[in-house]
């Protein structure tokens, strides 16, 4: 940081053309996008999924995936034309002056050798350091990014090293060579809010201490407000607007900056409070249940009232999706009951009526393996209707068609659409049509806006919210996301290792006193304020964020 | 560690049951075989009376069941019992010098089979993991084409074609190793290992384009995951991300066809074996046959099962062992 300021851009991108196959044909990804980055900067590259900001972030490396290519343009990294450069040339800058973090570190790391092996790879290889001394520094670097038993963490296998901690693996395997450039692509999207925010506290300070410039890509505004200099939203392989964090989080000037930014407001009204002696319509009563022999339900017991929604949060493990399927009698419970109306179920799905099965329908996470991928959006449809309803022929057409309708896509056009002709939204659409199709009183919505972008999620939340109005349906909403919660749910339940640790109203929820660890998820979902991990780090300290903050409780 | 070790009993025991099961399969098969070895000894002059007197001698007019346990009792212990043939011959000279066992006919067989086999191993398995990983490497290429067209003709083409093949071009054009592989006892281990060569080659071109083809495959298949494009980020040069990258991860089902094609070096070599006049254990096991020798026929077929079950446990044990997640449990 002593340095003298250097005028000359670290990363030069010019006017750059980036196309991928499909079917024989080339189609654009990134139309033409210019891109600087300073020495020690650090630039936060937003956009939705599919907006091309991966594609961009590898070819400011020189590096595009199979099936793609860069067809105009220029990439120059500290006066090196890269698309140029021979391959030797830039294999000697990869690794070495820039490098990159994976979304995924667990896929990332090799499975087959440990950390610290991987870790001294590059100085090994490009002639940097010696296998001993780049081990020191792989185990100071671990030590710097707050991994637990730094000395020997390196040792371990990937599998046998939690997500997070990998993450920070990753990060100090990039920092391996001390590169002037590193790309983060997605380094936090699949981990867990609390972990969340060890991994970017970490990754922040590592950056600023060794003034590397970094290409941060994300799509959540929040996190990039904490982690960038400057931000560039992309949109369909387009460059929106750039700006630094400061400006473009208070005054942006694009539309679709703007309709980024204001996600975020959808609320639903509170509903009138259940009245005392209601019988709920489901009733999870003291469930245990297990996997194998792991015990991974502990006494669990919630209530859902008609025409309501209790939104099940907690993180990945918690036991979430696993209560789900006790309801569904996929996986019958160990011990306790599920009440329907106040009726015992049998516990067993085999052993349930059709009725009783009709009641309860469940929407999947990911819509793109949910849907049959050979079936057109009619059959799809269609099954449940005649399953559970019995009809056939023209009536059962008009019920697909007024279920289409019913989600807002048009009966002509879609019927006959195969789900790889629909985009995420209008395939997770579909999987509430097919939900509906049944009748139900009841939906498990298990993560169903997770693997959608912002905008798209807010459009199925809020068809979700107009659906249980006028259908008066009740929904148990699993989510990690707590702005989901937020938006949707009336009841909250607080699922941790298997346990419930909290539950009430929203209103309740959302305000203090909490449980402490609901406290801590509360607060480890980063907000858009750019100073708000500086201000958290400084209000909890360091030592109380993250795995060691959920180990203490 | 405490993990891997019950799967690896459970695995041997899962093993010896099935070279039991194999066991009754064979006895039975066998005996099912028409015609019997009274029969077809005594020819022309077989009479009702002395068919039955050899057969009494032999046990062959004992039940089915009898007969099974008392010589699944003796393989245990390894005594295969008398081989008929040599039994009759004992009979006629009166020695009873116990030449006759059925043990003592097949082990020089089964060493000569076993040295083949070593030898061909030796020379396909790294040839085969070699060309796969260079195949591999350069994908799509020249190179790449014609190592598959070769390897796959090679397999395509009877055994015999290529015995003769290589016998035209290395022993009767250009004379550098002999046609005919008539090893002995005593030999030394280099002259041996010459009249073993051409046979082992032989074997090599059958056995290369299946291990080598599944060495390319399995590489190939990693080459999207998201670790190898990892490697490549960090400037690791192709060869290395193919051979410390991907190639580890690729063991289990390699490991898997180069057991099959072990196990096919001892079992499936009478071909070769009748070219060169090789005597391994697939020969004495043909001509048995035609003899009703059943003793020996069982003790074959016994040991071939053996060494078809033993080789896959091996490639399963070890393909285990290759997952890191088994070797070191969290």
């Amino acid at each position: 940081m002593t340095q003298a300021p250097d005028t000359t851009p670290l990363v030069k991108i010019r006017d750059i053309r980036i196309d991928g196959r499909s079917d024989e044909t080339w189609l654009p990804i990134i139309k033409g996008v210019n891109l600087t980055l300073q020495r020690g900067q650090v630039l936060g590259l937003i956009g939705e999924s599919g907006a091309g900001k991966s594609t961009l972030g590898l070819a400011a490396m020189g590096y595009t995936r199979d099936g793609v290519r860069i067809s105009g343009g220029s990439v120059e990294f500290d006066g090196i034309d890269l698309l140029t450069a021979s391959a030797a040339v830039k294999r000697d800058l990869l690794g070495k002056r820039i490098a990159y973090v994976a979304q995924s570190a667990a896929a990332s790391f090799n499975p087959a050798h440990r950390l610290i092996d991987q870790h001294v790879e590059a100085p090994v290889q490009h002639g940097i350091a010696g296998r001993k001394d780049s081990a020191e520094d792989g185990i100071a670097l671990y030590r710097k990014l707050r991994l637990p038993n730094p000395e020997e963490i390196g040792f371990r296998y990937p599998h046998q090293v939690s997500g997070g901690q990998l993450q920070r693996a990753m990060t100090a395997m990039a920092m391996s060579c001390r590169p002037d450039l590193i790309i983060f692509d997605e380094p936090t999207t699949a981990l867990d809010v609390t972990t969340q925010i060890e991994v970017l506290s970490a990754i922040r300070d590592i950056v600023a201490q060794y003034n590397t410039a970094a290409i941060y890509i994300t799509h959540d505004l929040a996190v990039v407000a904490q982690m960038a200099d400057r931000i560039k939203v992309l949109l369909r392989g387009e460059e929106i607007e750039t700006a630094d964090t400061r400006t473009m989080l208070t005054a942006p000037v694009q539309d679709y900056t703007k309709s980024l930014w204001a996600v975020r407001s959808f609320e639903r009204p509170a509903k009138p409070a259940v009245q005392t002696g209601a019988v709920p319509l489901v009733s999870v009563r003291n469930v245990d249940a297990a996997y194998g022999k792991e015990k991974v339900l502990h006494d669990v017991s919630f209530d859902i009232h008609a025409g309501r929604t209790v939104a099940v949060v907690g993180e990945s493990g918690s036991g979430k999706s696993t209560t789900a399927r006790c309801i569904t009698g996929l996986l019958p419970p160990m011990a306790g009951q599920i009440l329907f109306d106040g009726a015992p179920l049998p516990p067993d799905y085999r052993k349930r009526s059709k009725d009783q099965l009709r009641q309860i329908q469940m929407i999947y996470q990911m819509a793109d393996t949910a849907l049959n991928p050979r079936m057109s959006v009619g059959q799809i449809i269609a099954r449940p209707v005649q399953f559970y309803l019995g009809l056939t022929g023209k009536a059962k057409r008009q019920r697909v068609d007024a279920l289409l309708n019913q989600i807002e896509l048009d009966p002509a056009e879609y019927y006959n659409r195969l789900p790889s002709e629909l985009s995420g939204g209008q395939k997770q659409r579909i999987g509430i049509a097919r939900a509906l199709a049944a009748e139900p009183r009841f939906i498990i919505c298990d993560e169903v806006t997770s693997a959608l972008d912002q905008l798209v999620a807010e459009g199925i939340l809020r068809l979700l919210a107009r659906l249980q109005d006028e259908l008066s349906l009740s929904y148990m909403f699993i989510t990690h996301d707590l702005a989901t919660v937020r938006a949707i749910a009336d009841e909250v339940v607080v699922m941790k290792d298997g346990y419930v640790v909290e539950q009430g109203p929203k209103a309740e929820m959302f305000s203090p006193p909490h449980h402490a660890y609901t406290d801590l998820l509360l607060s480890s979902v980063p907000e858009m304020d750019p100073d708000w991990l500086t201000n958290l780090l400084v209000e909890r300290g360091v030592d109380n964020i993250g795995d060691a903050a959920v180990n203490e409780l | 560690m405490g993990n891997v070790l019950t799967i690896i009993l459970q695995r041997l025991a899962l093993g010896f049951l099935t070279l039991l099961v194999v066991s009754v399969v064979i006895f039975v098969a066998v005996n099912l075989l028409p015609g019997d070895f009274a029969q077809s000894i005594l020819g022309q002059g077989a009479t009702p009376e002395s068919v039955a007197a050899i057969r009494r001698d032999l046990g062959l007019d004992q039940p089915m069941v009898t007969r099974y346990f008392s010589w699944l009792g003796g393989a245990l212990q390894g005594d295969f019992g008398s081989s008929f043939a040599q039994a009759s011959f004992a009979n006629f000279t009166g020695s009873d010098s116990g030449a006759g066992s059925v043990a003592q006919q097949i082990a020089p067989r089964f060493a000569n089979t076993m040295f083949l086999a070593a030898v061909s191993a030796a020379i396909a398995v790294p040839f085969a993991l070699v060309l796969g990983v260079l195949a591999a490497l350069y994908r799509n290429s020249v190179f790449d084409r014609a190592t598959n067209i070769f390897t796959l003709s090679s397999i395509s083409s009877p055994e015999f074609f290529l015995a003769y093949v290589l016998i035209l071009f290395l022993a009767v054009l250009n004379p550098i190793l002999p046609s005919v592989s008539n090893i002995f006892a005593d030999m030394a281990f280099s002259d041996r290992l010459e009249k073993t060569l051409l046979p082992a080659l032989t074997l090599t071109l059958v056995v290369t384009a299946h291990m080598m083809r599944m060495t390319r495959a399995a590489i190939i298949n990693l080459l999207s995951s998201p670790y190898i494009e990892m490697a490549r980020l960090k400037g690791m040069s192709p060869l290395r991300v193919i051979v410390r990258h991907a190639l580890p991860n690729a063991l289990a089902p390699i490991i898997n066809v180069v057991a099959i094609n072990l196990a096919y070096l001892i079992t499936g070599v009478v071909v070769v074996e009748v070219v060169f006049v090789y005597p391994g254990i697939g020969q004495l096991f043909v001509d048995s046959v035609k003899f009703r020798d059943i003793p020996v026929v069982q003790a074959c077929c016994l040991i071939f099962a053996a060494a078809y079950i033993l080789l896959n446990l091996t490639a399963d044990i070890m393909s285990i062992l290759s997952n890191p997640r088994l070797r070191h449990p969290k």
